[in-house]
């Protein structure tokens, strides 16, 4: 758990929580949880907060990883795709795939919260997603391939986007370290971590495809006409670059179409973790 | 050629007068030479349209696909030269800059399986974006030039307007990277060449004067003997990947390693059609022969035994072919020079 996040917010919140409980708690229990209406539909939020540990990662912020590196972040961005939702009692919802792909960017905070319109109502707690673009959408063809996947828009597919070698990036994270040495083409000590690789078009090749199911354990996003509940993912960033491999930038300043980076995926894929969900009205 | 320019002329005449239930429109251009497979491209979801294709004309030779207006698609890719950059081994991009390779020609896209040397691109409507945004082609971004082209609403002649002329195109005034690959695609998918003399022998449409001579159907046999393994007829190439055996010229260039990683890969590049090849030297992914000879003698005794040699070639490293003979394939190479094609005005920049 990182209860150390936002600790000023989290203790306001519980506050809250349990001003709240006080005051459901002398109501009906019909009031406190409406019923399921299967015929009845509402959003579902989902929001990525990425962490360093147990701290909120910043951009710009210096960090050290787990060889002991300093280094410092300033381009974190990555696609999450094909979302699936579970009911408590096994029913899924899939999001419609052209509808489902999302660019979080840390730098946009506006890009961290999707929402997922039109769920049945039902009580979720099991979350289905891929970092990444599926295999399918990365060889469909560019009409197909709108919104954040378009090559041709800033700060969508033109930033996640190997035209050289026609797939997406998966996942972005660029910065410096000193940790690094300078060289004539790279004279500040950057890293560059471009993952992408959906498994190759004609022959078998790099796949980073990651998917990955949370589940929400005890708790549930209650999905309600009237009601958008949030479900809050939280991203690692300290286990990007040590996970299951420990990577030194020193090492690896560039990881791209390369076997290595399977070992980062492998990392990325473990830093998702659930963190709470809200269910209470116009929570921001 | 006759035929063609007044098949053109009648289709656009059709266009004019099309009534309303049929649509003229999608039947534009796109003529499948009997001696040729189906292409590989599916054009029911890019129909060939005549405003299609003249949109994708004028972004191909339109300076503004670059960062500072000088280079076009057709600065690399030359109508006389098959739509190769002619005579440079290494083709030239923006501020004098050398690219890796040797420009490809543009011809037959819609049976291309991939582009590129290395293949790693797989649809026609995903090339453009490359040469736009190479630092050492046109030195661009997709998204600048959509609204480069955003930006001429409302030019003084109707035939700068850009949006005026997508929407003449796709009916919307909306430039979207999608249709502005499609219009791309439409002009190359027009640069058939099918036209040579050998492909009147091939059709029997031979008549007295073009008929191949005894040393070119000579060459013709030899070719089938011992070429046409890889350049396989009517493509003149199977589009595989190989390594044939050159000495390693720039030692990063790994060819399809490069997009596939794998091991097997290294140092293979796509096996290139020979339509056209007399006008398209210097020849190799690097221009590295300077004419057909060089490239005949290469195979004859120049191949370089290594880990990722072609079999074809690993056995005896060589192809038998004495003097005599690479004159006769030469010969007969020359026979797929389509001139109707390399002269073709709807293809022409002026």
């Amino acid at each position: 758990m990182n209860t150390k996040i936002n600790l000023s917010k989290v203790s306001l919140f519980a506050l809250f929580m349990a001003f709240s409980l006080i005051l459901f708690s002398c109501k009906k229990d019909s009031e406190t949880e409406p019923e399921i209406d299967p015929n009845k539909s509402g959003t579902v939020e989902i929001k990525f907060d990425n962490i360093y540990g147990q701290d909120d990662f910043t951009l710009n912020t210096e960090y050290t990883n787990s060889v002991g590196e300093n280094f410092t972040v300033d381009m974190l961005q990555y696609y999450i795709s094909n979302i699936v939702l579970k009911t408590e009692d096994g029913r899924e919802y899939v999001v419609p795939q052209e509808e489902s792909y999302f660019l979080i960017k840390e730098h946009d905070a506006n890009t961290q919260k999707i929402q997922l319109p039109n769920v049945p109502e039902g009580n979720y707690n099991e979350v289905t997603f891929t970092i990444g673009v599926d295999s399918l959408r990365s060889t469909m063809l560019p009409e197909n391939r709108t919104g954040v996947l378009d090559i041709g828009v800033e700060g969508a597919g033109k930033e996640m986007y190997w035209r050289w070698n026609s797939g997406y990036i998966f996942f972005k994270m660029e910065g410096v370290s000193s940790a690094i040495e300078p060289t004539e083409n790279n004279p500040d000590g950057r890293f560059f971590y471009h993952i992408g690789g959906f498994g190759g078009y004609e022959s078998q090749t790099i796949n980073n495809i990651r998917t990955i199911t949370l589940s929400l354990g005890r708790d549930a996003a209650k999905a309600r006409e009237e009601a958008m509940p949030s479900i809050h993912i939280v991203a690692d960033m300290e286990k990007v670059l040590g996970g299951k491999t420990d990577v030194s930038l020193r090492e690896y300043p560039v990881v791209m179409f390369n076997p290595f980076s399977l070992s980062v995926s492998e990392n990325y894929m473990k830093a998702f973790e659930y963190h709470h969900v809200h269910n209470e009205h116009g929570h921001e | 050629m006759k035929n063609l320019i007044l098949s053109t002329f009648f289709m656009i005449f059709l266009v004019s007068c099309q009534t309303e239930n049929i649509n003229p429109k999608e039947e534009f251009g796109f003529q499948q030479p009997s001696n040729f497979p189906p292409p590989v491209y599916d054009l029911s979801e890019n129909p060939i349209t005549v405003e299609g294709f003249e949109l994708g004309k004028k972004l191909f030779y339109t300076g503004l696909l670059s960062r500072d207006g000088t280079v076009s698609c057709g600065s690399c890719h030359q109508q006389t030269s098959s739509f190769t950059q002619h005579g440079h081994s290494l083709s030239h991009g923006i501020d004098d800059q050398l690219t890796m390779r040797n420009s490809q020609p543009i011809q037959n896209l819609a049976w291309s399986k991939s582009f590129f040397w290395d293949g790693g691109v797989f649809h026609l409507d995903l090339f453009a974006p490359v040469p736009i945004e190479a630092d050492n082609e046109m030195g661009e971004t997709l998204p600048n030039v959509l609204q480069k082209l955003r930006e001429t609403e409302g030019a003084k002649s109707p035939k700068t307007d850009y949006p005026l002329l997508f929407e003449k195109a796709f009916g919307t005034k909306e430039i979207t990277t999608a249709n502005f690959l499609k219009a791309l695609s439409q002009f190359q998918l027009m640069c058939i060449s099918s036209n040579s003399r050998y492909d009147k022998h091939i059709r029997n449409e031979s008549t007295d004067e073009n008929k191949l001579t005894a040393q070119e159907l000579k060459g013709l046999e030899l070719f089938n003997q011992k070429c046409a393994t890889c350049h396989t007829t009517e493509l003149f190439t199977d589009y595989s990947f190989r390594n044939n055996g050159l000495p390693i010229g720039n030692p990063n260039d790994e060819g399809r390693f490069l997009i596939t990683q794998l091991e097997e890969d290294k140092f293979k590049f796509k096996v290139p059609s020979l339509r056209n090849v007399e006008v398209t030297r210097p020849y190799m992914h690097d221009g590295r022969f300077r004419n057909l000879e060089a490239v005949l003698d290469h195979y004859a005794d120049g191949i370089v035994d290594s880990e990722t040699l072609d079999p074809i070639l690993k056995k005896n490293l060589k192809i038998e072919l004495n003097e005599d003979e690479k004159k006769n394939i030469i010969a007969f190479l020359k026979t797929l020079t389509d001139e109707e094609f390399l002269n073709n005005p709807l293809l022409s920049e002026f």
